[in-house]
């Protein structure tokens, strides 16, 4: 070791493989990771995740009248048997962040939660260019980007509280 | 200030690739001093939102790239307003305008770019504008009233951005572009005719395969009355811009030895040929993944990313750029179109697909089984999965068709690919799984 820990050793979705972080900046990161062998694909993450994020928090009024209509920043895959929701994973070396052209994201150094400042961001979509797991959505009638801010203010993100089959796991990382 | 300053760290410049130095330098360094100066007077602010601001969606304040406090929070001294004369890379000095000497330890040139003027009679006159900074939208902003028609010399980003801009403020704009079609660097013939057609539904014209020859002036008012193309034909305007491009601002460079092609040279770890002195941004020529050697890529997220790995290194912290590429993402008049890396085959040792639909457009250029281009139009929101598997140079032979069929995703790649990315890794303990109890009314259990 050189004495800097570099954190993704994955080939795959490190936009800036060598970017190192310096020795004694141990960021705790909170995540949701899956499950996949245990998702059945039947989207209530995707339900409570646009409930959540809904003006009037129930269920009809979000899913039948609220305009704009809440999203999910959440995205069910599904390749049968195969199945899985996707969402912002709150990269440490944050390609979304860097690319932003307006400085509406940026990354808390203490939670390590990527936020979005939804006053400043224009919908130019440069961070859906660059987004590895395509985690970000255009709300398009005003134009902006929404994705996973990890269910602020709850406990536990709302994707996995209501998972049936616990296929969805918020766990604590140090990176 | 004080006549002669030292400082541990100068920065020319203050947008992107500035500060994405100065918060890299901030991270491993709290202490040393920064300095950055800029020739715009004010704090750095998203050049990409002036065309946001002349077509008044945009106010000064909203195009802030940092919040007012960035400069006093990070401890870093914003001279702003002052231009660099000198650059001494021998004795690590540079002299200021009007006085004023810095001794420095590292310096970064993040000088930017420079908009092209072509030779062209007339282009001084009153009513002929580049647009590039805060200052030329403030200006054509005060320009405006009574202008009806205005002509855009040069079809790329920056002029179409400002046709939309113009056309959203009721002005009839012009396009003028000496290529076949607009937007030729960046996107490929298909997604360039979808972005021809929505300027044109929304009512700008464009005309391309032809320059403009002369700006001809009102004869009692000394303003632009009108433009004369090189085949004759002219059209009367009140207002033209320049926006043939962008070159590297590389002036300061002149007599210091600092190698320059066609913008500042810099290895991969954007260090020039001179010791410690960095460069990144428009001002630069950095290394472009896709064709394996330098190149200039001015866009915003390789100016950014760039600085920040200057600025690692500029505080001891060995860092090498992976390489930028072309990135673009435009939405202008309601289309929204990605592109990416080689657009357009170089020749026939290039494999195409492609997929239309609707309004929807998707193309991805291979090379010996890797991605090295890509144009989406329309469904973006999974664009940045086949941008990544580009960048990280992943194999595509087996799952390419997917990459351009309506249902892709993460799982149309094989599973080795998305399982470690999304799983929880091993490394993680049980320990730190966080739960609380069983919510109630569970609709399917085990």
């Amino acid at each position: 070791m050189t004495g800097w820990a570099r954190r993704d050793s994955m080939a795959y979705g490190s936009y800036l493989p060598h970017i190192a972080i310096p020795k004694g900046r141990l960021i705790y990161m909170r995540r949701i990771y899956i499950k996949e062998e245990v998702c059945i694909g039947c989207h209530l993450c995707e339900v409570y995740c646009q409930l959540q994020h809904s003006q009037s928090r129930d269920l009809i009024k979000a899913f039948k009248r609220e305009s704009p209509r809440p999203l999910s920043r959440l995205r069910m895959e599904e390749k049968r048997p195969v199945s899985f929701s996707v969402r912002c994973q709150h990269c440490d070396e944050s390609p979304c962040v860097y690319a932003c052209l307006t400085g509406a994201l940026s990354r808390d150094p203490d939670s390590g939660v990527v936020n979005v400042d939804e006053e400043r961001c224009i919908g130019c979509w440069t961070c859906i260019l660059v987004c590895p797991f395509g985690a970000i959505r255009q709300e398009s009638l005003q134009r902006k980007m929404v994705k996973c801010d990890l269910c602020q203010g709850e406990d536990m993100p709302v994707c996995v509280t209501n998972c049936p089959n616990e296929a969805l796991v918020y766990a604590e990382t140090d990176i | 200030m004080a006549k002669i300053e030292k400082v541990e760290y100068l920065i020319i410049g203050n947008s992107a690739g500035s500060i994405g130095a100065a918060e890299a330098i901030r991270e491993t360094d709290k202490a040393g001093a920064i300095t950055i100066i800029s020739d715009e007077p004010y704090p750095a602010y998203s050049r990409p939102l002036i065309s946001e601001y002349l077509a008044e969606r945009c106010s000064l304040e909203r195009m802030l790239f940092r919040s007012p406090d960035f400069y006093k929070v990070n401890n870093i001294q914003a001279v702003l307003g002052k231009t660099v004369e000198r650059l001494d890379t021998e004795a690590h000095t540079i002299e200021l305008d009007k006085g004023g000497r810095i001794i420095w330890e590292k310096l970064l040139l993040a000088t930017g770019g420079l908009p092209v003027v072509p030779q062209i009679e007339g282009v001084a006159r009153r009513g002929v504008f580049t647009f590039t900074t805060l200052d030329d939208a403030k200006a054509i902003d005060r320009f405006l009233r009574g202008v009806a028609g205005a002509v855009v010399i040069g079809g790329g980003l920056i002029g179409v951005s400002i046709t939309e801009a113009l056309v959203k403020r009721g002005i009839k704009v012009t396009v003028v572009e000496m290529q076949e079609r607009i937007l030729n660097t960046i996107l490929d013939e298909e997604a360039s005719v979808l972005e021809e057609e929505a300027l044109r539904q929304a009512g700008a014209s464009i005309v391309t395969g032809h320059t403009v020859a002369k700006i001809s002036c009102d004869s009692t008012k000394d303003a632009v009355s009108s433009v004369t193309l090189d085949d004759g034909n002219s059209i009367p305007c009140n207002l033209v811009i320049l926006a043939i491009g962008v070159r590297p601002r590389t002036e300061l460079t002149s007599g210091t030895g600092i190698k320059i092609n066609r913008g500042i040279v810099v290895d991969r770890y954007m260090a020039t040929s001179s010791p410690d002195v960095y460069a990144c941004g428009d001002a630069a020529e950095a290394y472009d993944f896709i064709y394996g050697e330098n190149r200039l890529n001015p866009v915003w997220p390789n100016a950014y990313i760039g600085g920040r790995i200057a600025g690692f290194n500029m505080a001891g912290v060995p860092t090498e750029y992976s390489g930028g590429t072309a990135v673009n993402s435009l939405r202008y008049f309601g289309l929204d179109v990605v592109s990416a890396g080689m657009v357009t085959p170089l020749d026939d040792g290039y494999e195409v697909l492609s997929e239309k639909y609707d309004h929807t457009y998707k193309k991805v250029v291979l090379k010996d089984g890797f991605v090295v281009g890509m144009v989406f139009a329309s469904d973006i929101e999974k664009s940045g999965i086949v941008f990544n598997l580009m960048k990280d140079r992943v194999k595509v032979d087996g799952f390419k068709q997917a990459l351009v069929a309506d249902n892709f995703g993460l799982v149309s790649l094989p599973e080795k690919i998305w399982r470690p990315q999304l799983e929880m890794p091993p490394s993680v303990s049980a320990s730190s799984i966080i739960s609380t109890e069983q919510p109630e009314g569970i609709l399917m259990g085990e």
